[in-house]
C-alpha cells in the first residue's frame, strides 16, 4: 500500500504541456479514423468548389475584376482544401455533449487548465479533418484543366508565408469558435452561439465571396477584424494576389487579435464557470 | 390526407413544446439564407450583371431555389433522413401498418424550422416578381398569365426535383445503410447551383444537370420565356414538368427498394 502510495506521490514529472499535447494527439488520431466521412466531404467540396469558381469567374467576365480567373481558382481550392481548419461551423460534437450534459464538471476536477484543454482538442480535431481532406483536393485540383486548375505559388517564399498564414488561421479560428462553446456552457443551448457566429465568420473571412470582391468601404472595415486572417489572408498569399511585401500588416493584425482573443476567452470561460451550476446528477 | 394532417399536427405540437430549439434552428436557416443572399448582392454590386442576366432576374432563380428547397425539406425530411429511420427500426413498424409507406415516411419527420429559409426565399421571390413585373406583363394578359404560370411551374418542378433526390437517396439507403452524404451534393449542391443560371457552368456539368437531374429544365431554359425575352420559345415553358417525371422515376426506385428490404432489427 505504502509502496504504491509512494509511487503516486513521486511520479515522473511530465512537462507542463504534456496533458494538452496528449489531448491534442488523441483528437488528431481519432479524427484521422473518420476516413469515410472525409471522403464524402472531399466529394462535396469538389462540387462546391466548381460551383463557386464558375460563379465568380462568370461574374468577373462582366467587368474589371480584382482577381483574375487563375487567382479565383486557387483562392477557392485552397479554401475548400482547408475548410475544416477554418470554418466556425465545424463543431466538436463530443465537447458540446460534455458541456450540455454537465459532464464538463468532471474536467474541472482534473488539475489542468480547462481553456488550454479545450483549445488543444479543438485544434487537434480540425488538424485531423484538414489533413485527410486537403491533400486529395489540392493534388486533384492541380490536374484540372484551365480555368479550374489549382496553381502553386510563384516562389517558395510566398508558399512558406501561406503556410504560416494557415497556421495563424487555425489558431485564430479555434480562439474565435471557443466563444461559441463558452456560450453553450452559459445557455446550455448547444448550437445557439454558432447560428450567428458561423454565417458571420463565413462572410467576413471571405468564404462566401473572396474579400477583394466586396465594396471597398466594407472591405476596409473587415480587414481590421480577426476573420480576415482566418481565410482570406492564406488564400490571397497562396494565389499570389497579395504580394508578400503587403502581408506584414494583416499578419500583425491577426497575431494581435490572437493575443487579445485567447486571454479574453480564458476570462470568459472562468466567468462562465463561476456563474454556472452544473446540470445533471 | 386526413392522416397526414394528423401527423403534421403531432409534429408541430412536438416541435413547439421544445420551442427554444425550434427558434434556434429556424434562425440558423434564416441567417444561412441571408448570408448567401448577401454574397449574391455583393457580386452584383461590383459587377452589375451575370452572363447577360440582371440582378433581379437572377434573384428570381434564387428565390425559386430557396423556396422550393426549403418547403420540400420541411415536408420530405423523412426521406432525407431515411437512413436514421432504417437504422432505428422505425421502418419495420411502418411496414406492418395498413397504410402506404410514402405517406408514413413523410409523416415521420416534418421540419418546421425550414420555414426560416422559406421566409427569406419567399421575400426574395416577391421582390423579383415585383421588379420584373413590367417585362413579364408585356404583350397582353394571356401572355403575362402564361409567364407567371411558368414561374409557378418552375418552382413546383424544382421542388419535385429536390423531392426526387431525397426519395432516391432514401432508396439508396436500402442498399447501404450508412454514409449517404454524397446525396447532399445533389440536394444542397443542387440548391446552391440552381440559385444562378445554369448557363454559367461548364457544359458537362450543365448537361448532367439537364438530362439526368433536370435542374436545367426549371432554371435557365424556361427562364427566357418567363422573363418575356424577345425570341424566347414558348415550348420551353413546359420543360419544368420534367421535374415531375424525375420524381415519378425516383418513386419507382423507392418501390424497388422497399420490395428488396430485409429488416435489420431483432
Amino acid at each position: 500500500m505504502s509502496a504504491s502510495g509512494g509511487g503516486i506521490a513521486a511520479p515522473v514529472r511530465p512537462g507542463p504541456l504534456a496533458p494538452y499535447l496528449g489531448l491534442f494527439r488523441m483528437r488528431l488520431v481519432r479524427g484521422l479514423a473518420y476516413r469515410a466521412a472525409a471522403a464524402a466531404g472531399v466529394a462535396t467540396q469538389f462540387f462546391w468548389g466548381f460551383i463557386m469558381i464558375s460563379v465568380f469567374q462568370a461574374f468577373a467576365r462582366a467587368g474589371y475584376s480584382p482577381l483574375d480567373p487563375r487567382e479565383i481558382a486557387s483562392y477557392v481550392w485552397l479554401q475548400q482544401a482547408f475548410l475544416v481548419l477554418v470554418v466556425v461551423w465545424f463543431r466538436d460534437a463530443e465537447l458540446i455533449r460534455l458541456i450540455t450534459t454537465g459532464d464538463a464538471a468532471y474536467e474541472l476536477v482534473r488539475p489542468v487548465d480547462l481553456y488550454a484543454q479545450w483549445y488543444a482538442r479543438l485544434l487537434g480535431g480540425r488538424l485531423a479533418g484538414a489533413a485527410l481532406r486537403s491533400l486529395p483536393i489540392l493534388l486533384v485540383a492541380g490536374l484540372f484543366p484551365e480555368p479550374w486548375r489549382f496553381h502553386l505559388p510563384p516562389d517558395l517564399a510566398q508558399a512558406g508565408l501561406a503556410f504560416v498564414a494557415l497556421a495563424l488561421a487555425a489558431a485564430l479560428t479555434v480562439a474565435v469558435s471557443m466563444f461559441a462553446y463558452i456560450l453553450a456552457l452559459v445557455t446550455l443551448q448547444p448550437y445557439a452561439a454558432f447560428i450567428l457566429l458561423a454565417p458571420l465568420a463565413e462572410f467576413c473571412s471571405g468564404l462566401l465571396v473572396p474579400l477583394p470582391f466586396l465594396p471597398d468601404a466594407l472591405r476596409r472595415v473587415l480587414e481590421w477584424l480577426p476573420f480576415r486572417a482566418m481565410l482570406d489572408l492564406p488564400a490571397r498569399l497562396w494565389s499570389a494576389s497579395l504580394p508578400a511585401s503587403d502581408s506584414l500588416r494583416p499578419f500583425a493584425l491577426g497575431l494581435a487579435w490572437l493575443l487579445v482573443l485567447v486571454p479574453l476567452g480564458r476570462a470568459a470561460l472562468a466567468a462562465a464557470l463561476r456563474a454556472r451550476d452544473v446540470p445533471g446528477g | 390526407m386526413g392522416l397526414w394532417f394528423r401527423y403534421a399536427r403531432v409534429a408541430l405540437m412536438g416541435q413547439f413544446s421544445k420551442r427554444s430549439n425550434l427558434v434556434v434552428v429556424t434562425l440558423a436557416q434564416l441567417f444561412l439564407t441571408l448570408s448567401a443572399l448577401a454574397a449574391a448582392l455583393v457580386l452584383f454590386g461590383r459587377f452589375g450583371t451575370l452572363a447577360g442576366y440582371s440582378r433581379d432576374e437572377v434573384l428570381l432563380l434564387f428565390g425559386i431555389a430557396q423556396v422550393s428547397f426549403s418547403v420540400v425539406e420541411l415536408l420530405a425530411r423523412g426521406f432525407d433522413s431515411f437512413s436514421a429511420i432504417l437504422a432505428q427500426g422505425e421502418f419495420d413498424r411502418i411496414l406492418v401498418r395498413p397504410r402506404g409507406t410514402i405517406l408514413q415516411v413523410l409523416g415521420a419527420r416534418l421540419e418546421f424550422s425550414r420555414l426560416g429559409r422559406a421566409l427569406v426565399g419567399a421575400l426574395i421571390l416577391a421582390h423579383a416578381l415585383r421588379a420584373l413585373g413590367p417585362a413579364m406583363g408585356s404583350g397582353g394578359p394571356a401572355l403575362a398569365a402564361a409567364r407567371y404560370a411558368t414561374v409557378a411551374s418552375m418552382t413546383l418542378g424544382s421542388g419535385a426535383i429536390f423531392a426526387g433526390i431525397f426519395v432516391l437517396g432514401a432508396s439508396l439507403a436500402f442498399l447501404s445503410p450508412d454514409g449517404l452524404e454524397v446525396v447532399n451534393i445533389f440536394s444542397d449542391g443542387g440548391r446552391e447551383m440552381s440559385q444562378y443560371p445554369l448557363s454559367i457552368y461548364d457544359k458537362a456539368l450543365r448537361r448532367f444537370f439537364t438530362f439526368v437531374v433536370p435542374f436545367g429544365c426549371v432554371n435557365w431554359l424556361p427562364l427566357e420565356f418567363a422573363l418575356g425575352r424577345p425570341g424566347a420559345s414558348w415550348p420551353a415553358a413546359f420543360l419544368p414538368f420534367a421535374g415531375f417525371a424525375f420524381l415519378a422515376l425516383s418513386f419507382l426506385a423507392w418501390r424497388a427498394g422497399v420490395r428488396r428490404h430485409v429488416s435489420t432489427g431483432s
